[in-house]
C-alpha cells in the first residue's frame, strides 16, 4: 500500500495565508517516516490532512491512488499530542477502547494498560496512561498507516520510550507504515528510516 | 458529630428543597372540594387562626384556594416547561448540526421570539387559540424554549468540534451514533437544569396573563385568577386576599429558583472541590 | 560559574496534599507530595525534572504560596534562613521570588505588554524595561502591543522580562520551552544561564531533561511527589554509570539517543502509594527492606539520593 500526498496546499479560508504550499509525500506501507519542522510549518495540518480530518484546497491525498474513504473505518489513524483531549470524557476507558470495535488483549499488555484502568474515568488517569488508551484504540481499529502527531511530546521519557517500542513493534509485525511527526531530531532519527524536513522539503 | 462538607449540604438542602415542592403540590392536589366551598357567613373574615389566610368575599378559606390555585399553576408550569424543554432540546440540536441556511433560521427565529415581550406573545397565542388551558399551555411552551435553545446549540457546536468526536468519526461511526453516544451525554445535565430554572418563569407567566384575563377561565382558580379577583376589595381596605396568595407564590417560585441552582452546582464538576 | 555555599532556598520533608471529593459525597486527603528535598544556592540552576504528576508545578505554587485553598502543606520551606509563612510568601511573590509562567495565557489580554511587565512598581521602571527589551531583542513598538499581537518567541521573552524587572532573587522557570523550535529553546534557556551567572537563583522546572542537562548546574529527579536524586548536572552528561538512584538511570536510558530502553510498569498515583520505597514496584533491585521502608534521602559523593543500594 501507499500513502501519498500530491502536490498538497491548504488554507482555512480565501482570505487566509497558505499554511502548506505543494507539499508532496509518499510512505509505503512497513516504512517510517519523521516529519520534523520548527513550529509554523503546518506540521499539524498535514498530519490532519493525511488522515483524512481536513480536505486539501489544492491537490491530493490518495491511499493506492485513491481517495480516502468518507465513510466507515479509516485505514489512515491520527494520533494527537493531547489525549485528554481525544478521548470523550465522560466515557469510561473500557468504552474507549471498545469504540475502535475488536478488544485485543495482546495490545493492552503491550502497552501494560491495568485491567483495573477499564472502569475509571479518563480524569482518574495521567496524561501517558491516557496516550496508551489513544494509542492502542488507534491499534485496534486495524488501521494500515499510522500518523503520529508530538504524541509523545507531553510525556516522560520513560513512558516515551514504552509507547514508541510497542508502536514499532506493532508496525514491523503488521507490515503498518507510520509518519510521526516531532521536533525532536534525536527521537526522529530513533523511530524512522528517513526524516522529512517541513521547513526545507527535503529529506535529512 | 461529623462536619458536612459542602457537596453534602447542597444535595441534602436540594433534597430537602423537592421534598418540600412534591409535599406541597401533593396536599393541594388532595384537598376536597369541600374545603373551598362559599358560605356567606363567613365572607371577608380577616386572618384568624381558624382562616390563617382570612376568607374571601364568597367566604372561601384563602389558605386552602391559595394551596388549590398553585396546584393548577403548578401542573401548568410543569407541562408548559417539560414541553418548551424538550422543543429546546430538538431546536438546539437541529441549530448546531443541520446546514448553515437551517441555523441561521433557526438563529432568527430565537432572536424574533425573544424580541417580543414574552407577556404580549402569550397573550396573542393564548387568545387565537380560544384562551383557556390549552391556549395558555401551548403560549407558555412557545415563548420558553429559546435561551435553553441557545444553550444547547452552543453546547452541540463546541462538542461537534471536539477531538474525540473527530476521531469517532474515522473511526466509521455514523453521525447519529455519535449523537446518541458523543453528545447526549453532556445535554443531559443542561437539560435538566435548563428545565427547572425555567419552571419559575413559566409559573409567573401564567399567573401574570391569567391575572390579566387572557389566560385560565374564573372556573378555574389558579393563583392568577385569586389575585385578579382581590384586586376588586382592596381599596376596600381587603389586604389578605392579595398579600398571602401573593407571597405564596413568590415562595413557590424563589424555592424552585434556588432548587435549580443548587442543581447546576451539584452537576458542575468545576464547583466540585472546596 | 561561581557558587557560593550559603543556601537560598531550602525545602526538606515537603508534604502537600489535597482534600478531594471521592467520587460521591465523601471527601479524602490525597497525598501529592511527600518527603520533598531541594536546596537551591544563588548563582545557580537548579533542574526539577521529572513526569507529569511528580509534583514539579506544584512545589512552585508550594514556594510561592499560591496553591488552592483546598491543599494542606507542611515541612520546612526556608527562604534565607526564615520559614515561608503564607504572609512571607505574599510579601516576596514578585519581588523577591519571580515566577516565569508557562504561557502567555497568564498575561492580561486586555492590557499593553509594555505597562504589563512595569507592573504596580512606583515610579515605573520604564527605563529598564526599555533595556531588558533591547537585550532580548525585542523592538521598541513590543511595549504598545497587546498580548495577542506576539508571536511565540516574543511571548517568551517578554514573559522571561516579567520575572527579571523585579530584582528577583529566586526565579521559577515552569516548562519554558515546550511548543519551542530547538532555537528559540537553547536561546530562552541562555537566558537562564545568564541571569544564574549575575548571581540569581534558577528552578527550571522541564520535562526536555536532555536540554536541562546541558543548561544547569545540578538536576532533581522527581518521581511520584518526592525527590529521588539530585546530582551535579555533569553526572548526567556522563552516563547512567555516574548516576545514583534506579529511577534517574532508567530516565538517562531511556532517552532516544542513549537506547530508547524504557523499564515496565507506570508511576503509582496519589492515593494508591507503596508503603515504603516509591520506586520499588519497578525497581530492579528492590528488596524486602525497599517495600517496607520509605529509604531516607543521604548524601553521596555531591549529591544526593533517596534509596538503600545506592552507592
Amino acid at each position: 500500500m501507499r500513502l501519498e500526498a500530491k502536490n498538497v496546499s491548504f488554507r482555512y479560508d480565501r482570505r487566509q495565508p497558505w499554511v502548506l504550499e505543494n507539499t508532496n509525500l509518499s510512505i509505503e506501507s512497513g516504512e517510517r517516516l519523521a516529519l520534523f519542522a520548527p513550529s509554523g510549518y503546518g506540521k499539524t495540518t498535514l498530519a490532519m490532512l493525511l488522515a483524512g480530518y481536513l480536505e486539501p484546497t489544492r491537490g491530493e491525498v490518495l491511499l493506492d491512488g485513491k481517495n480516502l474513504p468518507k465513510k466507515g473505518v479509516c485505514p489512515v489513524q491520527l494520533i494527537y499530542q493531547h489525549p485528554e483531549k481525544a478521548i470523550n470524557p465522560r466515557w469510561r476507558l473500557k468504552k474507549v477502547l471498545e469504540e475502535s470495535g475488536e478488544m485485543r488483549e495482546e495490545v493492552l499488555d503491550a502497552f501494560g494498560i491495568e485491567r483495573a484502568w477499564l472502569d475509571r474515568f479518563p480524569r482518574e488517569l495521567s496524561g501517558g496512561e491516557l496516550q496508551r488508551f489513544c494509542v492502542a484504540r488507534a491499534l485496534m481499529s486495524g488501521a494500515d498507516f499510522l500518523i503520529c502527531d508530538e504524541i509523545s511530546t507531553m510525556l516522560d521519557v520513560i513512558t516515551q520510550a514504552q509507547i514508541w517500542n510497542v508502536v514499532l513493534d506493532e508496525a514491523k509485525n503488521r507490515n503498518m507504515g507510520i509518519i510521526a511527526v516531532t521536533h525532536n531530531k534525536h527521537l526522529a532519527n530513533r523511530i524512522a528510516d528517513r526524516v522529512y524536513d517541513l521547513s526545507k522539503q527535503e529529506y535529512l | 458529630m461529623k462536619k458536612l462538607n459542602r457537596r453534602t449540604k447542597v444535595l441534602l438542602l436540594t433534597i430537602l428543597m423537592t421534598v418540600i415542592l412534591i409535599a406541597f403540590y401533593a396536599f393541594a392536589v388532595l384537598i376536597p372540594e369541600s374545603a373551598v366551598a362559599s358560605s356567606f357567613l363567613n365572607a371577608k373574615l380577616p386572618p384568624s387562626w381558624e382562616h390563617p389566610f382570612g376568607t374571601d368575599a364568597l367566604g372561601r378559606d384563602l389558605l386552602m384556594r391559595t394551596f388549590k390555585g398553585m396546584a393548577v399553576s403548578m401542573t401548568v408550569g410543569i407541562v408548559a416547561s417539560g414541553i418548551s424543554a424538550v422543543l429546546a432540546v430538538f431546536i438546539g440540536i437541529a441549530a448546531a448540526t443541520g446546514s448553515k441556511r437551517v441555523d441561521a433560521v433557526i438563529s432568527w427565529i430565537i432572536d424574533l421570539v425573544m424580541g417580543i415581550p414574552h407577556t404580549v406573545l402569550i397573550i396573542l397565542i393564548s387568545f387565537a387559540l380560544g384562551r383557556g388551558l390549552k391556549g395558555l399551555l401551548v403560549g407558555v411552551a412557545a415563548t420558553h424554549w429559546c435561551s435553553l435553545a441557545r444553550l444547547i446549540r452552543g453546547e452541540v457546536l463546541q462538542l461537534r468540534s471536539q477531538q474525540y468526536v473527530a476521531v469517532s468519526r474515522r473511526l466509521g461511526k455514523s453521525s447519529g451514533w455519535i449523537l446518541v453516544h458523543h453528545l447526549l451525554p453532556h445535554l443531559v445535565p443542561q437539560f435538566f437544569v435548563g428545565l427547572v430554572l425555567m419552571f419559575p418563569h413559566a409559573i409567573l407567566h401564567e399567573a401574570s396573563i391569567s391575572f390579566l384575563g387572557y389566560g385560565l377561565p374564573p372556573e378555574q382558580p389558579a393563583i392568577g385568577i385569586i389575585l385578579a379577583e382581590s384586586m376588586k376589595y382592596i381599596s376596600a381596605g381587603m389586604w389578605w386576599p392579595a398579600v398571602f396568595p401573593g407571597l405564596t407564590l413568590v415562595l413557590i417560585v424563589l424555592l424552585v429558583d434556588r432548587l435549580g441552582d443548587n442543581l447546576r452546582m451539584v452537576i458542575d464538576p468545576y464547583n466540585a472541590q472546596e | 560559574m561561581k557558587q557560593k555555599n550559603e543556601t537560598l532556598l531550602e525545602i526538606h520533608d515537603l508534604s502537600v496534599s489535597f482534600r478531594m471529593y471521592d467520587g460521591g459525597l465523601e471527601q479524602k486527603e490525597l497525598q501529592v507530595i511527600s518527603d520533598l528535598h531541594l536546596t537551591v544556592r544563588p548563582g545557580e540552576i537548579v533542574a526539577v525534572a521529572g513526569s507529569s504528576g511528580s509534583g514539579k508545578s506544584l512545589l512552585a505554587s508550594a514556594i510561592l504560596g499560591i496553591l488552592p485553598s483546598n491543599a494542606t502543606v507542611r515541612g520546612h520551606l526556608h527562604y534565607k534562613g526564615q520559614q515561608l509563612t503564607p504572609e512571607i510568601q505574599s510579601r516576596l511573590r514578585g519581588r523577591e521570588i519571580a515566577l516565569v509562567p508557562q504561557s502567555v495565557a497568564f498575561l492580561d489580554p486586555l492590557m499593553k505588554v509594555g505597562k504589563q511587565v512595569d507592573g504596580h512598581k512606583k515610579p515605573y521602571p520604564t527605563e529598564k524595561r526599555r533595556g531588558l527589551f533591547k537585550r532580548f531583542a525585542l523592538p521598541e513598538k513590543t511595549e504598545s502591543l497587546y498580548p495577542f499581537q506576539l508571536s511565540g518567541g516574543m511571548a517568551r521573552r517578554v514573559l522571561v522580562s516579567t520575572a527579571l524587572i523585579s530584582d528577583a532573587e529566586l526565579i521559577i522557570a515552569d516548562e519554558p520551552t515546550p511548543g519551542m523550535s530547538l532555537d528559540q529553546a537553547l536561546e530562552a534557556l541562555q537566558m537562564f544561564r545568564e541571569m544564574a551567572d549575575a548571581g540569581k537563583a534558577v528552578i527550571l522546572i522541564t520535562h526536555d531533561i536532555d536540554l536541562a542537562f546541558e543548561f544547569a548546574d545540578r538536576v532533581a529527579v522527581f518521581y511520584a511527589g518526592t525527590t529521588v536524586e539530585t546530582a551535579p548536572a555533569a553526572d548526567f552528561r556522563k552516563g547512567a554509570d555516574a548516576l545514583r538512584h534506579p529511577y534517574s538511570k532508567a530516565l538517562w536510558r531511556a532517552l532516544p539517543q542513549n537506547g530508547f530502553q524504557p523499564i515496565d510498569g507506570f508511576q503509582p498515583y496519589a492515593g494508591e502509594l507503596p508503603k515504603g520505597c516509591l520506586f520499588a514496584p519497578r525497581c530492579p533491585h528492590a528488596t524486602e527492606e525497599c517495600r517496607c521502608q520509605i529509604p531516607p534521602i543521604r548524601e553521596t559523593g555531591d549529591g544526593e539520593v533517596r534509596c538503600f543500594h545506592a552507592s
